[in-house]
């Protein structure tokens, strides 16, 4: 879908992708060859993540890694950790029905979307310089184990970490919704931005949600003119002579066009449905930047107050003429310059916030252009199929009824 | 004569009354919505399209054999170029060439106007029961009928009455079934639901008559299609006390005071049913020692043709159960999948709506615009996936119409069975009476005199009127037999042409939907190409 492998480095969000890379550095990564490793409870996929690359910070021109789905969302944590005001890119979903875990399209699905997420992260101009990028991209299997195995602190699981993302995005609701009272920034512009969002992710998740319907219903009309073929077929060897044999004919073509429903579900599935899931979780990566924002607001609010009552406490000292007054006048310089941090932080929020959602909603712009491109084309190919298979059929049948 | 609405009627009754003389397109009032609306559309089922204003005398069931496939081939030929839309328009505007066979039979009903009413005030409840009574009308050219036009009102009491009575008179004939009695729906569903239902299925069940050449003309449907006021034919409550009668008379049956013999026009008749309980269990009897005896009488081998026949016809009915299956768990794909569809534009058509309120940016407008082509787009094909349905569904309505005829089938064959069996039984009569005779003769010779005269008087009588019985029973037998042939004869002829009918009519319903699908697909398939280059 998205071939992004050949995106160029350097340049601003506005980039096109266009660009040549000839004259640029160059990273392009791709996740590849899903592989089951070992058996029962523990048995999970691993994918080969091959780089190639010419940027100075990289070992060498080529490296193939294996990596696991746990290693991708600690990648993630670490971005969204240190990257704050950052659209970090979304990642599927962990797998909660077991049987579904190995099975061919999921793996496919997860592949992709994995793909995908690597790409964004190496062609966005920020987080491409990330070391944790670099470790995931290079690092040998033990020490990214043991890096992951250390977020166990903070993180235990990836689970956790969807928890308190939730937990997060609660809170956020909670917020919007003015459940809370607790310090919110009067910026009407990012309120309407915040409802914007919030409102976006129901319109697309039910989008999402026919979408995958649609899906199931072309698998559902392909078995069922599998079976109706096969019953006509039976019908026509009951009947026989010319009569027999256009039902016979009838059940061969029912069943040919089976196959055919069942692969267009497959390419409904990956180049239509997919993205849109991608759009639902990418809306939903937003809202954990926007709790970022939110608590970042928060500390600053928190720590102007206590730098403001501190200034007044250290006034009272001055006055009474206290020997403390000297820790106290420390105390208030750390105080202001960790309060300076905070602000500088969240203002760096706002400013990152600001270009990633104009870079976001062009992206948006292009990737739905191209799911509904899929779309169209896939229905087209398949309806012209259809006609084409019955069309077929139209002498052989007239030439039953003159005889 | 008849105002504009019967006029009105007389349209769809052409047009009704030829699909279903030929067994195939019933009006098939579905559940999907959208089948008021096909009469419209211009490609749907071209056998839907009224012929030209002043109509060739409609054609008789074996015509319409003949004639939708003129009409198709007409199509079929044309459809096979570009331009496929106008060729279809044009075929159906051509005046419809019917090779016509003199004269050209018809007989046209329509079942409308469902009317409640009370009965008379001689039963326990006070105010008495309600009914429903229907409007029959018919139009026929069938001379038996004596007249053109006729309209009379029934209820569905009558209609049991003519079905019992048409299986009685017309035995080994396929006679469709009626429609059932339905008890239970008749308490569950909304009285206009129920009524409408049942409108329909009389509709339907009428129009099957009228299209088998033997019973459309029968005194029977005429009566029931004529004669004003009650219905002129004994009702089953008068056979059921038929029954009685014959209980009352078992005991001096047994007892030998009044006569146990079967008497040639009861021959006719099968037992059951009749009031001659004692001529139920001698046939009961009968079938008895035919099992037990292994070997099925003389007869019934001989018809070797018959037994292979009745095999093959078994074994279609098996495969018509199951194609009838799967062809409504193909319409229901069907229709979901043109029901996701429509969730699926609208969705994207609110979530455009929602883009364009809220744009701050142009790329969002511009995003906005290509949801709503594909929204638009996905809305379209949900309404052509739901129209391919409905049409789907009239075609393959075909399979289950077969399937009903096959309980017809199964009845027809019975008859034959207990025929065989009214003779069997009058043999096995005759030659214990025969028996007894001869036992009298050798018994009368050993003694001088003697009151033996009543008694053989009596068993000669017996005998000869034994002997017509039997006479009877085995020209009754044979005439079974022949309609039983000629029936299964009409039946393959008429199910070939049907199915061939049923089979082009899908497919050409499917080629002109994808076509129109795929056409609206592809226009935004080019709008969109521009995303496919850039991302490439």
């Amino acid at each position: 879908m998205l071939n992004m492998q050949q995106r160029s480095i350097g340049g601003g969000s506005s980039q096109s992708p266009r660009s040549p890379q000839s004259f640029q550095l160059y990273l392009s990564v791709s996740v590849t060859e899903p592989a089951k490793m070992g058996t029962g409870v523990q048995a999970y996929i691993s994918y080969k993540v091959i780089t190639k690359t010419n940027l100075p910070e990289y070992q060498g021109a080529e490296k193939i890694v294996i990596r696991r789905y746990s290693d991708f969302v600690w990648l993630r944590d670490r971005l969204f950790e240190k990257f704050k005001g950052i659209f970090i890119p979304p990642l599927p979903e962990k797998s909660t029905v077991e049987k579904f875990r190995f099975s061919a399209e999921f793996i496919e699905m997860r592949r992709q979307a994995l793909d995908i997420f690597v790409n964004r992260i190496a062609s966005h101009h920020e987080l491409q310089q990330s070391e944790d990028l670099r470790t995931f991209l290079q690092a040998d299997e033990q020490t990214m184990e043991r890096a992951r195995s250390q977020e166990t602190g903070i993180f235990k699981k990836p689970s956790d970490f969807m928890q308190i993302f939730k937990d997060v995005q609660s809170k956020v609701s909670d917020v919007v919704l003015g459940k809370e009272k607790p310090v919110e920034e009067s910026n009407p512009e990012y309120e309407k931005l915040k409802h914007y969002i919030f409102e976006l992710e129901n319109h697309l998740a039910e989008a999402q949600k026919h979408a995958y319907r649609l899906v199931k219903r072309h698998r559902e009309l392909g078995q069922s003119l599998s079976d109706f073929g096969k019953a006509v077929k039976l019908l026509g060897d009951c009947e026989g002579e010319a009569l027999g044999k256009a039902f016979s004919e009838l059940g061969a073509k029912s069943e040919i066009l089976a196959i055919k429903l069942q692969k267009e579900a497959h390419h409904l599935l990956m180049n239509f449905e997919e993205p849109l899931k991608d759009y639902v979780r990418a809306v939903q990566s937003i809202k954990g930047t926007m709790a970022e924002r939110a608590n970042a607001f928060r500390q600053q609010c928190e720590l102007t107050e206590t730098v403001k009552l501190k200034e007044i406490d250290l006034n009272k000292l001055r006055l009474m003429r206290s020997e403390k007054l000297l820790d106290a006048e420390h105390d208030y310089e750390e105080l202001k310059a960790e309060c300076e941090e905070t602000t500088r932080k969240f203002e760096n929020i706002v400013r990152l916030m600001g270009e990633e959602i104009v870079r976001f909603q062009e992206q948006k712009t292009i990737d739905m252009g191209l799911a509904f491109h899929e779309f169209a084309k896939g229905q087209a190919h398949l309806a012209n199929s259809i006609a084409d298979a019955w069309r077929s059929l139209l002498p052989k049948l007239e030439a039953c009824s003159s005889s | 004569m008849m105002g504009a609405e019967e006029q009105q009627q007389q349209q769809t009754l052409k047009l009704d009354s030829d699909s279903l003389s030929s067994n195939s397109f019933s009006t098939y009032k579905s559940t999907f919505t959208s089948l008021s609306s096909d009469s419209h559309h211009p490609l749907s089922d071209p056998l839907f399209s009224p012929p030209s204003p002043q109509s060739l005398p409609p054609p008789s069931y074996s015509d319409i054999v003949i004639s939708p496939l003129h009409t198709e081939s007409h199509e079929l030929n044309e459809s096979n170029g570009d331009d496929t839309e106008n060729a279809k328009n044009n075929a159906i505007q051509q005046p419809e060439l019917r090779v016509s066979e003199s004269p050209i039979e018809y007989l046209k009903i329509s079942v409308s106007k469902p009317q409640k009413e009370v009965e008379a005030s001689n039963s326990i409840v006070p105010g008495g029961n309600k009914y429903f009574t229907y409007l029959i009308t018919s139009t026929t050219n069938i001379l038996e009928h004596g007249g053109s036009e006729f309209v009379v009102r029934r209820r569905f009491k009558d209609v049991v009455t003519l079905s019992d009575r048409l299986s009685e008179v017309y035995r080994g004939y396929f006679i469709p079934s009626r429609p059932d009695k339905s008890v239970v729906e008749s308490q569950v569903m909304q009285k206009q639901e129920f009524v409408e239902q049942r409108r329909v299925a009389l509709e339907k069940y009428l129009r099957r008559l009228a299209g088998h050449p033997v019973i459309r003309k029968s005194d029977e449907l005429r009566v029931f299609l004529q004669v004003q006021g009650k219905l002129p034919l004994p009702t089953s409550t008068d056979v059921a006390s038929r029954m009685l009668d014959g209980a009352v008379n078992l005991p001096k049956q047994l007892f030998g005071d009044s006569s146990s013999v079967i008497a040639p026009q009861e021959a006719v008749q099968p037992a059951k049913g009749g009031r001659d309980l004692l001529r139920i269990f001698k046939e009961l009897k009968q079938s008895v020692s035919n099992d037990w005896g292994g070997s099925k009488r003389q007869v019934e081998d001989d018809d070797k043709e018959f037994v292979e026949k009745k095999e093959r016809l078994n074994v279609l009915e098996v495969q018509l159960g199951n194609a009838s299956q799967q062809a409504e768990a193909l319409v229901k794909a069907q229709q979901d999948m043109g029901e996701t569809m429509g969730e699926l534009g609208l969705a994207f058509l609110k979530l455009m709506k929602f883009e364009n309120q809220e744009a701050s940016y142009n790329t969002q407008r511009a995003r906005a615009a290509d949801m709503k082509n594909v929204a638009t787009a996905t809305v379209k094909a949900s309404r052509l996936y739901r129209e391919l349905n409905a049409q789907t569904v009239k075609h393959l309505d075909m399979l289950h119409e077969y399937m009903g005829l096959m309980l017809a089938v199964h009845a027809a064959f019975s008859d034959r069975s207990s025929a065989l069996l009214t003779v069997q039984t009058l043999l096995t009569e005759l030659s214990s009476l025969h028996a007894r005779a001869e036992k009298l003769e050798t018994a009368s010779s050993k003694i001088f005199g003697g009151d033996k005269s009543r008694k053989g008087e009596e068993l000669k009588e017996a005998i000869k009127v034994t002997e017509d019985a039997k006479s009877c029973a085995i020209r009754q037998y044979e005439r079974i037999k022949e309609n039983n042939r000629s029936e299964m004869e009409r039946l393959d002829k008429e199910r070939k042409a049907d199915f061939i009918n049923m089979l082009k009519g899908f497919v050409v319903n499917q080629v002109t939907y994808s076509e129109k699908i795929g056409n609206e697909w592809a226009k935004i398939a080019e709008e969109t190409s521009g995303y496919a280059k850039e991302s490439g």
